[in-house]
């Protein structure tokens, strides 16, 4: 058991680390710092603040697609999964087809909900 | 002619695949923790993506930029998403630390992955403090589970107690739901943090007490560190789906 551990490590060293060293990093956590910050700038000032956008499907859109873009660089970068083999990332990544099958079809359904449920007060919706 | 058939046949046997190699040269422990978070992330996913089917289903919502607009000790009203603003940088600063916590791991530097670990744990004790003082705000408003402001009230009292929450219509299932889903999802994320801190203060001791130097690797610093990224990339799905949207 020690030996298999060992083998890891020192196979982990030999093609490890790409681009992860403490410049890497740190470079890392600016990028996700600004797209944080754009979400703020976005939200508070865009929105909030000046009124030039509205609240809505676009301002949406661009937030979903700044999260997932923020959520690729935690798993790729500092979960290390970009430099694992590619069989592990097809292995832990495929299953969340599902998962957007299930967004797909829970909105449908909240939408049913909405255009039919109202239409007989089952609940006190007021 | 049969020696360059068996060398041929040598070469078939010579992938990643055929024995005698870890094929994803990944530790069992590690490969388990990737799993249980795939897993996990199907739980978290389950609970978002029901408070994006309800949010559907109802024809008016909650207006975060109205029901999280104070900052502890600063502003009772009027700033929103600040405080959320510093809960996010706290865990963005806190799992910098523990990619740095790894990084020196790799080195075997056992003064530095204690030092990073440090950081990490005061950076997650941090974040589970200001989601408490967040708890506490909106408790006092009259949100909890199952219950909102407008709780046991009738006739007018109803829209009265929710009308601050609401920018179009007001509607007492919306303030309901809102304020279930909220609890529900913040606490299970809260509640995985707060193992998380646990997990790192344990890996922290056992760094202490040189654990680690004697095994030769500090893998398991890697895999908490795995489960603390995963803390943090829910946040924000959290942050995003509750706070601006």
């Amino acid at each position: 058991m020690s030996n298999h551990h060992e083998n890891i490590a020192t196979a982990h060293d030999h093609h490890d680390h790409g681009g992860m060293d403490k410049k890497g990093i740190w470079r890392v956590f600016f990028i996700l710092l600004a797209l944080t910050a754009l979400e703020f700038l976005i939200a508070l000032g865009f929105v909030h603040h000046w009124g030039i956008l509205q609240k809505g499907i676009l301002v949406n859109v661009i937030y979903i697609a700044l999260t997932l873009v923020k959520a690729f660089y935690i798993v790729a970068y500092f979960m290390h999964l970009k430099f694992e083999k590619s069989g592990f990332i097809v292995c832990v990544s495929i299953g969340f087809i599902f998962i957007v099958y299930f967004i797909v079809l829970m909105l449908i359904e909240g939408d049913y909900l909405l255009y039919h449920l109202q239409e007989h007060p089952l609940f006190p919706n007021n | 002619m049969s020696t360059t058939t068996v060398s041929q046949l040598d070469k078939v046997k010579d992938g990643p695949w055929s024995g005698g190699k870890s094929p994803w040269n990944l530790e069992y422990g590690k490969i388990m923790m990737w799993f249980f978070l795939v897993s996990d992330a199907f739980t978290f996913s389950a609970f978002l993506i029901y408070y994006g089917a309800q949010k559907f289903a109802q024809p008016t919502w909650i207006d975060a930029d109205k029901i999280f607009q104070s900052i502890p000790g600063i502003a009772e009203s009027g700033q929103p998403l600040v405080f959320v603003g510093i809960m996010t940088f706290i865990l963005i600063m806190s799992s910098v630390t523990m990619v740095l916590a790894v990084d020196a791991g790799h080195r075997n530097r056992k003064d530095e992955v204690v030092k990073w670990m440090l950081w990490t744990i005061l950076g997650g004790l941090a974040f589970v403090g200001c989601q408490a003082i967040e708890w506490t705000h909106l408790h006092h408003q009259g949100f909890w589970f199952g219950r909102n402001p407008a709780t046991g009230l009738e006739g007018d009292a109803v829209a009265e107690a929710l009308a601050p929450y609401f920018t179009k219509d007001i509607s007492y299932t919306a303030a309901l739901q809102f304020s279930n889903l909220f609890f529900t999802i913040t606490g299970f994320h809260g509640f995985h943090v707060s193992i998380g801190i646990l997990l790192n203060v344990i890996v922290l001791s056992m760094t202490l007490n040189n654990t680690f130097e004697r095994r030769g690797t500090y893998l398991m610093v890697e895999k908490v560190g795995l489960y603390w990224h995963f803390v943090d990339l829910v946040w924000v799905f959290v942050f995003t789906f509750f706070y601006l949207i």
